[in-house]
């Protein structure tokens, strides 16, 4: 690749999405876009370049976005913050919001669906101690093609087996040929919507817990201020925000800090 | 260190998943059918069991059956590693005692947080 074109890919991608993509990913932007190009019917890379500096077609961009942005995801990702949401977080949010009953979460950047449908699964495994409860589970998505996956619920053989117990899968899951779609119990529990982090945030409302898990890390140290500041204005002063394990807001902002004793979690200062 | 008892018929996946356990720290012995398997419970229980379903002499959920009426047979968390897919299959699985339940085509990940989630790592 072109070393003009790198720069165009790379100055594309982090304005629409934050991404920071060094020289030593280039190999990632050969293999991820191939596709892309194919799809538009160009022949190679070199071709894709020109046609994103001619065109300006916004679908096009649009997909080269979404091909370049990662989409992994497991259920229970990392087991931890999902035991600490049911031993820390719930608890202390069914005392302080015992007169409203109602609580709002986020998962930013939500990928397929797993971390939402995730806290669905241990909110409807909770449901004794919610009867009367209003729980909303908004997960949102640069990627239309995640918000829609994410919608459908159905998941392949590989990603059910991933972080998901047997015994949710059997309660929660039905069979669909080769495939698994959460059951519309569950699926209910949460809305998608395709979001931009980089946007303005407040149509979104406020967010009593807000898992923003490995994201930042594709962002340069501007960027990451900016998204969590503005994800600090969505939320009430008592809310919690997920980091992944190998994120922090150290140096970053201090609109967060460290919740004492649950690493991965954040409170407003 | 743990043990794990990898039943398949198959030499190939035995010493796939054996490769995965024994990364994992377990030490691992093998059996080919459920009637090796039982004799092998009968002289020593392992912690885990990884369990083929469709097996030659004696299948894997008649092997389960049988050890959990052992005496021990209760005490070894067992995972099924099976190609059958379908909801009948895993749930008559779970009624017969298994612990977890992965459906073939495995790798690492999936071996490692499934023995996670039964608390053998």
């Amino acid at each position: 690749m072109k070393v003009e074109d790198f720069d165009m890919f790379c100055t594309m991608l982090r304005q629409r999405s934050g991404l920071v993509l060094t020289k030593d990913k280039a190999y990632l932007l050969e293999s991820r876009l191939m596709p892309v190009a194919r799809k538009w019917n160009l022949k190679t890379l070199d071709e894709l370049a020109t046609t994103v500096r001619t065109r300006k077609d916004e679908n096009l961009l649009k997909d080269i976005t979404e091909a370049m942005t990662t989409n992994e995801s497991s259920f229970f990702r990392d087991q931890k913050p999902f035991d600490q949401f049911k031993q820390v977080v719930l608890p202390a949010l069914l005392e302080s919001r015992a007169a409203k009953k109602s609580i709002r979460i986020w998962s930013a950047a939500c990928s397929s669906g797993q971390e939402a449908y995730s806290l669905a699964m241990m909110l409807a495994e909770e449901s004794s101690r919610l009867a009367g409860w209003r729980i909303e589970i908004v997960g949102t998505d640069l990627s239309s093609e995640m918000v829609e996956k994410s919608r459908a619920g159905i998941y392949t053989q590989f990603e059910v087996q991933r972080g998901l117990p047997i015994t949710l899968l059997v309660k929660y899951f039905k069979q669909t040929g080769d495939k698994w779609q959460l059951s519309s119990q569950i699926r209910q529990m949460a809305s998608f919507r395709e979001y931009n982090l980089l946007t303005d945030l407040s149509p979104l409302g406020q967010f009593d817990v807000v898992f923003c898990r490995n994201v930042l890390i594709y962002f340069d140290q501007p960027t990451k201020t900016k998204v969590l500041e503005a994800i600090a204005k969505q939320m009430p002063s008592d809310g919690v925000l997920y980091l992944g394990g190998a994120e922090t807001v150290l140096g970053i902002t201090d609109r967060f800090k460290p919740m004492e004793g649950q690493r991965g979690l954040y409170v407003l200062p | 260190m743990k043990s794990c008892l990898v039943v398949d018929d198959s030499r190939v996946v035995r010493k796939v998943a054996r490769k995965i356990l024994e990364e994992l720290n377990f030490v691992c012995s093998e059996a080919e059918d459920g009637k090796q398997a039982m004799d092998l419970c009968a002289v020593s229980m392992p912690d885990a069991i990884l369990l083929d379903w469709n097996m030659p002499v004696m299948t894997g959920i008649e092997f389960l059956r049988r050890l959990r009426k052992m005496s021990g047979g209760q005490s070894p968390k067992v995972v099924f590693c099976t190609t059958e897919n379908d909801l009948a299959h895993i749930q008559e699985a779970l009624s017969a005692g298994a612990n977890e339940y992965i459906m073939k085509p495995f790798d690492s990940e999936i071996i490692q947080t499934k023995f996670q989630q039964v608390g053998l790592l």
